[in-house]
């Protein structure tokens, strides 16, 4: 085809928001249809009851990676960082930072351990560089940035890291967070508050072989960030990505649901919204799941039935509930001052702790004993509640998507568990509870259209990470259908508030079409 | 301490199992002097029969064939030495509502079973058995092989990567890609990409689990499904097999093959340390007291055994001895070996099925499997565990009196590290679980059981010496397989101190009775010493 002119961008998630403006520098005219009345998807703020605003799904995240910044020409839009404080029954609490740990409970040698493993183990994400900030390389017929990735990438492992910490790399690389980490810590406690990080969104368990990847992708955002709170308008990245949108010549239209993608001759030549509007473009580009992608908006009938089997295969069901409080004072946590309140909370005693949690999970249940991450975004960005009031949100694992008992009868009962579970530490935060927001994995599927309510749009294993995500023979953004493109949490590398799949799907999307321009 | 004989041997072999005496066969075989000990009164490890209970012959601990390699067979002429194996046929899941799911081993009458549960599954059937022969093809041709060395830039290394990865790239770019999600998925999901009946996708997964701290959900267990499928018996590929006689059969006829090289074994001879001298290995002290000089030594015992057991830590590097306290080697199963008075009835197969001929298992729903998992996380056995369960005397008569019966049972999971401790009494509740599942398939089982030797991993490791009882030497996770096994940098069966070797499941490529250690071990040691190889090539593909 000649060269494209007009994108489609399906989506205006941070992912489609970022690609669409990456196209639109390079000349092209971009439209973003997204189908809620914001723009920001899972980042975006999100007003629950009068006067009470939530972060959105995604209630820490820290700044984009800086190639991204560079790319866009935005400032660092990290808000301010926090710790993690792992909550202890006896009041013990620790507090883990980016690099230090502390707390009564913790021995010297495991606050070293400590500082230790977090180095290293970011040096073992950092490794993983080349991989994640490019297309992932084909292993067969590669062209020549594959292998230069490929290339980068062995360099990086041998030369980057050097032999024994290579040969760690590839040991820990398929194992499990619960041995790495009985390996290196005494305390149970401070285990469990850094297995949080490998299981969270995803259907894992600390001793789930593989669960030390999920880590290291976290980690990796670390390593140019920390994580973060919102503090206003500046840290507010979904705000700061519609107005870049706007300024580049965007066209970014809400309340617009895409219905299907318009395909001729196994080319996609634009999409027809709800109401039976038809919108022309020289390529689509997806920012939603794979799954609603293809097997919803393009339709078996334009796909082979085998892509099509494997894509209703992966597994895509989330495993979060999130429940957003409007309280109507600060609520007082034993053993820590108020100005602590604005870390992140963690109820997450040990490791034993979070398998029992995730076993429910397994069966169509939810957890009895949650693990929760707590945090009061309202203390970051007072805006976000009524004068002196205050906003606690709440992230609940386990809540399987396909509960049992339906989540029509499980919320009512769930909610009460995760509310009785923080005022063991917090006593009378029930009493202050103003307005509530109680979102089932189908709630978010819902409400924000991922196909199973998952953060990640699919876990993040390594059967659906890298060249396979979301699965094979679609993982370098573009599809079996010429000129529709992924550019989502789908696609490599995967969820988490990173940017990165919107901005390497532009980059492949551009250097496709200036090839064959 | 006293020197027994002045005589130094040029290897001295620690423990008798079947990869301990297949090394030492095939040293001898190029004419070295080599001694093997063992610290039971009889050899075989954990491939042994033994009568505990009179006129009844026991497999007790391992107890079929499937993995064991065919090239050491002919090179040790096994069946000259007495080795016969028979053929298993087929298997079954019964199920709680008194059907069955029967795995014909006609392929055709197969899927004519699984029809009746799931039409779609039958169809599937065909798609999932080619795509396992493709990796079963690609994985056995990596058994016989010493795994390269990612961290050295030795040429050897190098050939070998370059080996490997031709060899992948002989696949075509989508099965690459499913191959490694193969080797990386759980097997329930990976099964439940082809399968949709609840019977079928347990039958075919409960087998991944055996002897791991593994559950059907968990990453990693997929490929172990090849172990089922890599087996030959009699050239016949993805069958199991029965040793006649029992799995002391296998061992017998390697010490036999070995003795016929002029080797030497050692029972009730039980090793209490290597002795190192100036980093070099010089031999073995006995519990006697006893002093065995030779100039190399091999253990094929587990890495912890050896180096934390029999090995002095000042003579190993830090990074050896904080490796094997990490290395991962964790009891699950149990085993019971019952004498039974007759042929047990199931009155859920028709009369005279030949479905009993093969593994009987009776969890037929994932749930169930993955549910006897978590209790062995919380340190309880299954109290609805997954067995397997055999009855060998249907077709090999001379393990009990004439119409006398024997039955193994395998029993997953089983921890090794029980709440409170293993007591006799905890034992035979344990044993009381399995036979009580069992009776609720046939009613006259429980009458018919004369004598039943129930098994922990407690007694395992008490008898065998395998730690914890695990009958792999060591968890096969990806963590601790190929260059990983045992660990980094120690793959290529070479100790940590000069002359001395390993050659146990402990090293690539691990567990089952397959001796593809044990040869390993002997093509490297037999390298070292400049001699000719002994050892066989791998047959390749067919």
């Amino acid at each position: 085809m000649t060269n494209p002119s007009s994108v489609c961008i399906i989506g205006g998630g941070h992912n489609g928001l970022i690609c669409a403006i990456m196209l639109a520098k390079a000349g092209l005219r971009v439209t973003v249809l997204e189908a809620r009345a914001s723009l920001g998807g899972a980042i975006a703020p999100r007003a629950f009851a009068p006067g009470f605003q939530a972060p959105g799904l995604a209630h820490h995240f820290g700044s984009l990676h800086p190639k991204i910044l560079k790319d866009l020409g935005l400032p660092p839009t990290g808000g301010t960082p926090v710790d993690t404080i792992a909550l202890d029954n006896t009041g013990d609490h620790l507090t883990l930072g980016a690099t230090q740990a502390s707390g009564n409970g913790l021995t010297s040698q495991d606050k070293e351990a400590y500082t230790a493993f977090k180095t290293d183990y970011a040096k073992f994400a950092q490794a993983l560089e080349p991989l994640l900030l490019n297309k992932p390389p084909r292993l067969k017929d590669m062209g020549r940035d594959d292998q230069w990735t490929l290339a980068k990438l062995g360099w990086s492992l041998r030369f980057g890291l050097g032999v024994p910490s290579m040969r760690e790399f590839l040991r820990v690389g398929g194992a499990n967070i619960y041995d790495v980490l009985n390996e290196i810590f005494e305390s149970e406690q401070l285990k469990g508050a850094i297995a949080v990080d490998a299981v969270m969104g995803h259907h894992l368990a600390p001793r789930t072989p593989t669960s030390v990847l999920p880590f290291l992708l976290r980690l990796f955002g670390e390593s140019h960030s920390e994580r973060s709170i919102m503090t206003g308008e500046g840290s507010n990245l979904s705000a700061q990505l519609e107005k870049l949108a706007l300024s580049s010549g965007i066209e970014l239209r809400t309340e617009t649901k895409v219905e299907t993608i318009v395909v001729t001759d196994g080319r996609a030549a634009g999409v027809v919204i709800e109401g039976g509007e038809r919108v022309d473009a020289d390529l689509v580009v997806s920012n939603i799941d794979a799954k609603s992608t293809f097997l919803r908006l393009t339709g078996p009938a334009n796909l082979d039935a085998m892509f099509t089997h494997r894509i209703s295969k992966t597994r895509t069901n989330g495993n979060v509930a999130k429940l957003h409080l409007g309280l109507s004072t600060l609520p007082t946590f034993q053993g820590l001052s108020s100005d602590q309140l604005r870390h992140r909370m963690l109820i997450a005693p040990d490791m034993r702790f979070i398998e029992r949690a995730f076993n429910h999970a397994k069966y169509g249940e939810y957890s009895e004993d949650p693990v929760l991450e707590i945090t009061l975004p309202s203390l970051g960005d007072p805006s976000l509640a009524p004068q002196g009031k205050h906003v606690m949100s709440i992230s609940a694992s386990f809540a399987p998507y396909h509960l049992k008992e339906g989540w029509e009868q499980g919320r009512t009962i769930f909610r009460k568990i995760i509310i009785s579970a923080i005022e063991k530490f917090a006593p009378g935060l029930e009493a202050s509870v103003e307005a509530e927001d109680f979102l089932s994995p189908a709630d978010i599927e819902q409400d924000y259209g991922i196909s199973g309510g998952h953060w990640h749009h699919g876990e993040m294993t390594i059967d659906q990470a890298f060249m396979m995500r979301p699965i094979h023979g679609t993982a370098q953004y573009n599809t079996p259908i010429d000129n529709l493109y992924l550019c989502g949490a789908s696609a490599h590398p995967g969820g988490g508030v990173t940017g990165i799949p919107g901005w390497n799907a532009a980059k492949r999307i551009l250097s496709l079409h200036q090839e064959r321009g | 301490m006293n020197v027994g004989s002045s005589k130094e041997y040029d290897v001295v072999v620690i423990g008798a199992g079947h990869n301990g005496l297949t090394n030492a066969a095939f040293l001898a075989k190029s004419g070295l002097d080599v001694l093997v000990v063992e610290k039971n009164d009889h050899i075989g490890g954990a491939t042994v029969s033994r009568e505990l209970y009179s006129g009844w012959k026991y497999s007790n601990c391992s107890y079929v064939c499937s993995l064991f390699r065919p090239e050491i067979y002919q090179a040790l002429d096994l069946g000259h030495h007495g080795l016969e194996v028979v053929p298993l046929q087929g298997g079954i899941t019964f199920k709680q509502d008194g059907d069955f799911y029967g795995n014909y081993h006609h392929h055709e009458v197969r899927r004519r079973e699984i029809a009746r549960h799931s039409q779609r599954d039958a169809d599937a059937v065909i798609r999932f058995d080619a795509d396992l022969m493709k990796w079963c093809r690609l994985i056995r041709g990596l058994l016989m092989r010493t795994p390269p060395d990612p961290g050295t830039f030795k040429p050897r290394d190098f050939m070998e990567l370059a080996f490997l990865l031709k060899k992948f790239y002989e696949l075509s770019e989508s099965q690459l890609y499913e191959f490694i999600r193969f080797f990386t998925m759980s097997i329930a999901e990976y099964l439940e990409e082809y399968f949709e009946s609840d019977v079928v996708l347990a039958h075919y997964s409960g087998g991944s689990i055996i002897g791991t701290g593994l559950g059907v959900y968990s990453p990693g267990t997929a490929y172990v499904l090849l172990h089922h499928a890599m087996g030959d018996v009699d050239g016949s590929v993805g069958s199991w097999g029965f040793a006649k006689g029992g799995m002391g059969s296998v061992s017998g006829a390697i010490a036999s093959a070995y003795q016929s090289f002029g080797g030497e074994i050692r029972t009730s001879a039980e090793v209490t340390s290597i002795d190192v001298q100036s980093g070099e290995a010089q031999g073995v002290v006995l519990q006697s007291g006893e002093v065995i000089r030779a100039r190399q030594v091999v253990s094929n015992l587990d890495v912890k055994r050896t180096y934390l057991g029999i090995m002095d830590e000042k003579h190993l590097p830090d990074e050896v001895i904080k490796r094997a306290k990490n290395y991962k080697i964790r009891g699950s199963s149990g085993k019971l070996n019952i004498a039974l008075d007759g042929m047990p009835e199931f009155p859920a197969l028709p009369k005279g099925s030949p479905l009993t001929l093969g593994h009987m298992h009776f969890s037929d729903t994932l749930e169930r499997l993955e549910r006897a998992y978590d209790d062995w996380k919380d340190q309880r056995w299954s109290s609805d565990p997954y067995t397997d369960t055999l009855i060998p005397t249907q077709f090999d008569p001379s393990m009990a009196p004439p119409g006398k019966h024997m039955m193994t049972v395998f029993v997953q999971y089983c921890p090794a590290d029980i709440e409170g401790g293993w007591t006799d009494e905890k034992r035979d509740t344990f044993g009381q679980t399995v036979i009580d599942q069992i009776s609720e398939y046939s009613p006259n089982f429980k009458d018919l059981i004369l004598h039943a030797e129930i098994r922990t991993p407690r007694e395992l490791e008490a008898e065998v010496g395998l730690t914890e009882g695990n009958i792999f030497q060591g968890e096969l996770t990806l963590d601790q397989l190929l260059f990983n096994r045992p660990f980094p940098g120690y793959a290529q069966y070479r100790g940590p101190v000069r002359n001395m070797y390993m050659c146990g499941s402990t090293t690539h490529p691990g567990g089952g009775v397959m001796g593809a250690p044990g040869v390993n071990a002997a093509r490297e040691i037999l390298k070292d010493l400049k001699r000719t190889d002994t050892t066989p090539e791998d047959f390749g593909d067919d």
